[in-house]
């Protein structure tokens, strides 16, 4: 036997062998880290610095960021984005109920649907809403009527420009995740004697959702910028009402910059709320959930500053 | 319903066949099962055992011969010697009073045990929450399960999602059970679990279809037995007979890999 311990004579024999010491070494250098940022940070310092050099006049832009107009713009550019999302998830996961469905009409009528509204612009299509007045003269839906060139107001061509074409791109999301579930969970269901559209309701559709949530969170954020288009049926929105302000004011290039940090504010609002939605509908299957970001920004500075060797 | 052999068998298949594609899975199985028996299906992978299991509640069409369940042609409706093609929601409601427990359980992830075993009573029977909770918690019991009722089905066993998954088809009270395999997916040791309840079950009288692997519980639990391959039914009899002294060669050397 040479157990080290029986040979000590020193060592008490009731006190348990102390734990090896804790490892001391000098870290791996990211020395690559540091040039980087160097680079970076000059590169950004340099287009600033053209920047502040320009013809601008930057004061323009705080004395305007709640301008009555500008904020007129902001809310439309929101409720806009809401509705038109609300439209084209609504209607997207109909036609993707319809494409998956074992009728051909519905099928067929779906595919249609998606391959005309992918296949054309959405601006293309917002100037078309508004110009339809060519092939119909006049609306009427029984319990209202009305020319169509008063039916079709701004808002009502800029909503349908953008829902119908987000449908089908809403369709296709949601038809992912319908066909991401399990065929056994249907099989279970249609074992106990449910329905199809009770099937869909309560078991495929609740699992499916983890797969629809993030690319729509995505579209969601597209959407609040694609509405910049509708300029093109007058709508007023948050670019329209930059420009406006813009002429009277004489600082048309500095509104658009005004107008660019509304953007960049409001998608950061709603990225955020993407991100804690996602997290919400990972619960359950992932065992650990990802980091907030703020968690995670700690985690990364915590990386860049010098490593100590030991505590 | 009587147990007296006069009674109308629980299912009836008279030469049964099913494909899919070119692939022939069935070519004419004729079997009888009686109400409150045990009925055991055997063979190796491919044979057609699982395929012919999924027809009895309609989850696969079949394209010749004629099914029936208590009576009543399988899928379809016989009028003046014309056959036509049940409505989804017809084919629904006889599903209810048949119960399906699959190999890989498919509970409802997003559910807990209580409201797997709860959904079916709750949104096909239309019965009132307290009283489906009610018998849902019972039914849990029964499976020695009621500690886990609020448990997700990720947090169980596969044993316990089986058990659960049983609790679940019990829920709708069928008249039939089939059994696809249950215990292939379990660890050793989860077996046992899974076919204690289903000893239980087979003791109160529910007449059962199995489609299984075990061997034992096939000699020591089931009324009748049919050894299945290519698509026929190649034996069939009494479980102790059958296992212990079959008379075909295909059964034989089947039999003896597989004990």
């Amino acid at each position: 036997m040479t157990v080290p311990t029986d040979k000590e004579p020193s060592a008490t024999p009731a006190a348990p062998p102390p734990s090896p010491e804790a490892i001391v070494a000098i870290p791996v250098r990211h020395y690559g880290r540091w040039i980087s940022a160097v680079v970076a940070l000059s590169v950004l310092g340099l287009i600033g610095y053209a920047f502040s050099q320009g013809d601008v006049n930057y004061g323009a832009i705080p004395d305007y960021f709640f301008n009555d107009q500008i904020l007129r713009g902001v809310r439309n550019t929101v409720w806009l984005t809401f509705l038109a999302m609300l439209l084209g998830v609504g209607l997207g996961v109909v036609l993707a109920v319809m494409r998956l469905s074992k009728n051909p009409v519905n099928s067929a009528l779906a595919w249609f649907y998606i391959w005309f509204f992918r296949g054309t612009p959405v601006y293309v299509q917002l100037l078309v809403w508004i110009n339809l007045g060519i092939v119909f003269k006049t609306i009427n839906l029984g319990f209202y009527q009305d020319e169509w060139a008063d039916f079709m107001t701004p808002f009502l061509a800029a909503l349908l420009g953008l829902g119908l074409n987000e449908a089908a791109y809403m369709a296709e999301i949601v038809r992912a995740g319908i066909q991401s579930v399990d065929e056994g969970q249907t099989e279970a269901s249609h074992a106990l004697g449910m329905s199809h559209g009770k099937t869909l309701r309560r078991v495929v559709l609740p699992q499916a959702m983890r797969v629809i949530v993030p690319p729509t969170g995505n579209e969601f954020i597209n959407m609040l910028k694609t509405t910049s288009l509708v300029i093109a049926v007058a709508y007023f929105d948050l670019l329209q009402a930059a420009q406006d302000v813009g002429s009277e004011s004489g600082a048309a290039v500095e509104m658009l910059f005004l107008a660019s940090v509304w953007y960049v504010i409001l998608t950061t609002v709603f990225s955020i709320g993407q991100y804690y939605l996602e997290r919400r509908y990972a619960r359950g299957s992932a065992r650990r959930l990802p980091p907030t970001p703020f968690q995670r920004v700690r985690a990364n500075l915590r990386s860049l500053r010098r490593p100590e060797v030991a505590k | 319903m009587s147990e007296s052999s006069g009674a109308v068998p629980m299912v009836r298949a008279e030469r049964v066949h099913k494909s899919f594609g070119p692939l022939k899975v069935l070519k004419g199985i004729d079997l009888e099962v009686a109400p409150r028996e045990v009925f055991c299906l055997i063979g190796p992978s491919g044979s057609g055992k699982s395929t012919f299991l999924r027809c009895i509640n309609h989850l696969e069409k079949i394209n010749a011969g004629r099914l029936w369940v208590d009576g009543e042609l399988v899928g379809y409706r016989q009028h003046r010697g014309k056959l036509y093609e049940l409505k989804d929601r017809e084919v629904a409601s006889k599903r209810r009073d048949i119960g399906m427990v699959f190999q890989r359980f498919n509970l409802f992830p997003h559910m807990t045990a209580l409201e797997n075993v709860m959904e079916a009573p709750v949104h096909v029977k239309r019965e009132s929450k307290a009283s489906a909770r009610e018998r849902a918690m019972k039914l849990l019991d029964r499976v020695g399960l009621a500690d886990k009722a609020p448990n997700y089905p990720s947090q169980l066993s596969g044993g316990q999602q089986q058990r659960v998954a049983i609790a679940r088809a019990l829920a709708m009270e069928p008249k039939l059970m089939l059994f696809d395999e249950p215990t292939s997916a379990l660890d050793p040791e989860l077996v046992g679990d899974v076919l204690d309840v289903m000893r239980g079950l087979a003791e109160d009288g529910m007449t059962m279809v199995v489609v299984t692997h075990e061997m034992g519980f096939a000699r020591e639990v089931g009324d009748a037995l049919v050894f299945m391959d290519d698509g026929v039914v190649v034996e069939a009899g009494h479980p102790r007979e059958v296992l212990t002294n079959p008379q075909h060669e295909r059964t034989k050397s089947f039999l003896s890999k597989v004990l």
